[in-house]
């Protein structure tokens, strides 16, 4: 049962809360260490949530204290409660409309007082602040002492440190929390005396129909800077007729004589609430922080390499490469262990399911149908998944990944978009569907639809087995050795790289057509380098990452093994329906160079792409089931029977890469667009691209006569 | 007055201080969120393989700037550096 707080619509909390366990809002600056912090308490007591409306998935989790429970709400990282991007806009919601019991803000000990400002922002919102100063070991190494104890005295509230990664060194922060209805006085910041003034004058109307619910002042404060996207959502809460109140206006129009009086304007507002905020800031930190936080002489050899103009776009694709290459290489065995695993089950559940008297049909439809296709999924996706994930997210944790998005914003601005869009490809790389619901940390509206809509034109790992097996097949050679799987990874990483391309091509397309604009500006915070726990992240990725996206497409394949095991085993009018369909389809496929059945095993790959491959040797073999998974050059032998050619590989590949998203990507576009105008579009422009590429490539094929 | 100039026209290695920030609506919030309000320091600590965006240190961290975004950005030369 999960509890939604239905007057705002802001967040259904997945995990069980029982009475008298506490909601805490985990909130910070990006960068600071707060999923470690997150991780760190809730263990594997976690649930990824949808918030309903916008569709945030947001990790909501479990622990427990000496005097109670508490579900921890893992809301995005943002530098302020005054919302830019729609990811700011949830944690901001969450915090002044969610009615968390608690709220725990995390901080970068090593640049404090730049935390502060949203330390601030909180203590204006809520009463129950704990601060959790984290990172007290880097912030060591560089110099920087914290006195916590004058933090927490200025502050008036708990002040704690940590180091995330020691998982001991959380115990103050639960014990904090523990002690969290406890009276305290937390510290209010004063504004200049026209401000103030203005906020008394509009207080105690908005307390009326506030009181209880949300802070007066916080709120009278931001009537007066008159935030349009805040408005709505604070009618939501309070109701729609809460800007309708007569002595509100009264009082509004009051203030406004008030601040026009000291010659403050509307933006003038903002400035000085701002400038409040970094004053306040300097002098809670004043004596309470010694020492800067100089960027230390690593991180600046490091960023030398990776992002200096002669080896900076070398180093990303070599390091893209080699991850392929460990790819490849690591999956290979595993991946045939566990297809003679399963495959071996399969003759023991057959005979096991025809001795208990089953009727042949049946088992013949889950055996032959659901579990090979499953057992396919499984030995094909598993390794090179359970492989790739944990690679990504210690790029991921290394800090590596805003630096691409920083060699690549040139480029991306070229396009009129962002170079953030760079992060949200990198994402795709895992699943599209992911990379989607990472467009939120693009600000402008224009530039995360640019993002949204080109982003499944990088493979997900769904389509890297398909890519590497045909690879394998038929431009490197079954044969194996060192050299094969370099030059394998190399070829993977040339098709990435002509997917990045695509990328930009249609996001210039696009803004230059349907999404017309220029770009708009961009700050992007590059995080000190950080050496990445690699059997935590392991552990996580496998059974975040990993396992997720393996169920996901478990679930799709096994009523996709029935159906297509129908297709393959009703016959209609002499034929088999797979063969009426692949007919049908083959004339217009063989314009792409490929044939009916490769665009029919396309087209019902919808729900996932991981099956392709294997509904492709079902049609082709009459047997009309799934045949065992045999070695690379066994299945290369099927597909030359049935006329392939390195064209035909080619042009799989090409149209491997560009067409429609799956299901789930689809559907998540849909949710996060709020339209099924671009989630067709999403799915048109991409497969438009792949037609043209394929029957590009089959004209050069003929001409030339290569083959 | 006339002394203060874009925050793009400092190398890597050279040092600044905000004096006026010229972004409206926004940016303007962004770019006060992130720390540079005026009189504060700001060192460029490298550019990207393109030469844009480049990277600043500010109040401790470092963020990535356009440079069409440092136009609005007026520092002058730290004294005594």
């Amino acid at each position: 049962m999960g509890i939604a707080n239905s007057s705002a619509g802001i967040i259904e909390i997945g995990v069980n809360k029982n009475e008298g366990d506490f909601s805490v809002a985990l909130a910070g600056n990006p960068n600071v260490g707060k999923s470690t912090v997150f991780n760190a308490l809730t263990g594997m007591n976690q649930h990824t949530g949808n918030w309903p409306g916008k569709t945030v998935s947001c990790a909501t989790g479990f622990f427990r204290g000496r005097e109670r429970g508490y579900v921890m709400v893992d809301i995005p990282g943002t530098y302020s409660l005054m919302a830019h991007s729609a990811e700011e806009e949830v944690a901001r919601n969450y915090l002044c409309f969610g009615e968390p019991d608690a709220v725990v803000v995390v901080c970068d000990a090593t640049c404090l007082e730049r935390n502060m400002n949203l330390v601030l922002q909180t203590l204006e919102v809520a009463d129950n602040v704990i601060v959790c100063v984290n990172l007290m070991d880097e912030a060591a190494r560089k110099g920087i002492s914290v006195d916590l104890g004058l933090l927490s005295e200025r502050l008036g509230v708990p002040v704690v440190g940590t180091q995330a990664r020691k998982k001991k060194s959380l115990a103050p922060l639960v014990e904090a929390l523990d002690r969290a209805p406890e009276s305290r006085k937390p510290f209010k910041i004063k504004y200049s005396s026209a401000i103030e003034e203005a906020i008394a004058a509009v207080e105690p109307a908005v307390s009326r129909r506030a009181a209880g619910k949300i802070n007066s002042r916080w709120l009278s404060l931001r009537l007066l800077d008159a935030d349009e996207a805040l408005k709505k959502e604070i009618s939501d809460y309070l109701g729609a007729d809460f800007f309708d109140m007569p002595e509100l206006r009264l009082a509004l129009v009051k203030a406004r004589e008030i601040l026009d009086k000291a010659g403050i304007s509307d933006s003038g507002i903002c400035d000085e609430v701002v400038s409040g905020l970094v004053s306040a800031a300097e002098d809670i930190c004043r004596g309470a922080v010694k020492g800067s936080g100089e960027y230390c002489a690593a991180d600046r050899r490091l960023d030398r390499l990776l992002t200096s103009r002669l080896t900076g776009y070398p180093v990303m694709i070599l390091l893209l490469i080699f991850i392929f290459w460990l790819t490849v290489t690591g999956a290979n065995y595993p991946s045939e262990l566990l297809s003679g695993f399963l495959f071996g089950l399969q003759d023991k559940l057959y005979g096991l399911s025809a001795s208990a008297g089953a009727p042949q049909w049946l088992c013949e439809s889950l055996i032959m149908g659901v579990y090979r296709v499953l057992a396919w999924v499984v030995s094909v996706m598993l390794p090179p998944m359970a492989i790739f994930f944990p690679l990504f997210t210690l790029l991921e944790d290394s800090g590596y990944l805003p630096r691409i998005a920083y060699n690549l914003d040139k480029p991306f601005r070229l396009c009129d978009a962002c170079g953030k869009q760079a992060l949200t490809m990198c994402m795709g790389f895992g699943c599209n569907a992911a990379g989607i619901i990472g467009c939120r940390i693009i600000d402008s509206p224009r530039e995360r639809l640019l993002a949204v809509l080109t982003n499944s034109l990088v493979p997900c790992n769904g389509r890297f087995p398909t890519m590497i097996l045909i690879i394998t097949i038929f431009f490197i050679g079954t044969a194996g050795g060192a050299l094969s799987s370099v030059l394998a990874a190399a070829a993977l990483t040339g098709v990435i790289l002509l997917g990045v391309l695509m990328t930009f091509a249609a996001t210039k397309l696009l803004s230059k057509t349907v999404l017309k604009g220029v770009a708009s500006s961009f700050t992007l915070e590059l995080p000190s380098y950080r050496r990445p726990q690699f059997a935590k992240t392991l552990v996580r990725s496998i059974f975040d990452r990993t396992l997720f996206v393996l169920g996901r497409a478990a679930a799709v394949a096994a009523p996709a093994g029935l159906v297509i095991w129908l297709a393959a085993n009703v016959s209609v009018a002499g034929a088999t329906l797979i063969e009426h369909i692949s007919g049908f389809l083959d004339p217009f496929a063989r314009l792409m160079g490929l044939d009916g059945v490769i665009l029919m095993a396309f087209i019902l790959g919808f729900p996932a792409n991981e099956i392709v491959i294997p509904i492709i040797l079902m049609a082709y073999s009459a047997l009309g089931s799934l045949p065992e998974l045999g070695s690379a050059a066994d299945i290369g032998a099927v597909f030359a029977q049935n006329g392939w050619t390195r064209a035909t590989a080619l042009c799989v590949i090409l149209f491997s890469l560009m067409h429609w998203p799956c299901s789930t990507t689809l559907i998540t576009i849909k949710k996060e667009t709020g339209s099924l105008k671009y989630a067709f579009l999403a799915a048109a422009l991409p497969t438009a691209m792949g037609i043209i590429a394929c029957i590009a490539v089959t004209e050069i094929a003929r001409v030339t006569g290569f083959a | 007055m006339s002394d203060y100039f874009r925050l793009d026209r400092i190398k890597p290695g050279e040092r600044a201080v905000v004096r006026e920030l010229k972004a409206e609506g926004g940016m303007r919030r962004r770019l006060m969120d992130i720390g540079l309000t005026a009189n504060t320091g700001v060192e460029c600590v490298g550019t990207s393989p393109m030469g844009d965006p480049a990277a600043y240190l500010i109040r401790g961290a470092v963020i990535a700037l356009r440079s069409r975004d440092c136009a609005d950005i007026m520092v002058e030369y730290s004294r005594g550096d």
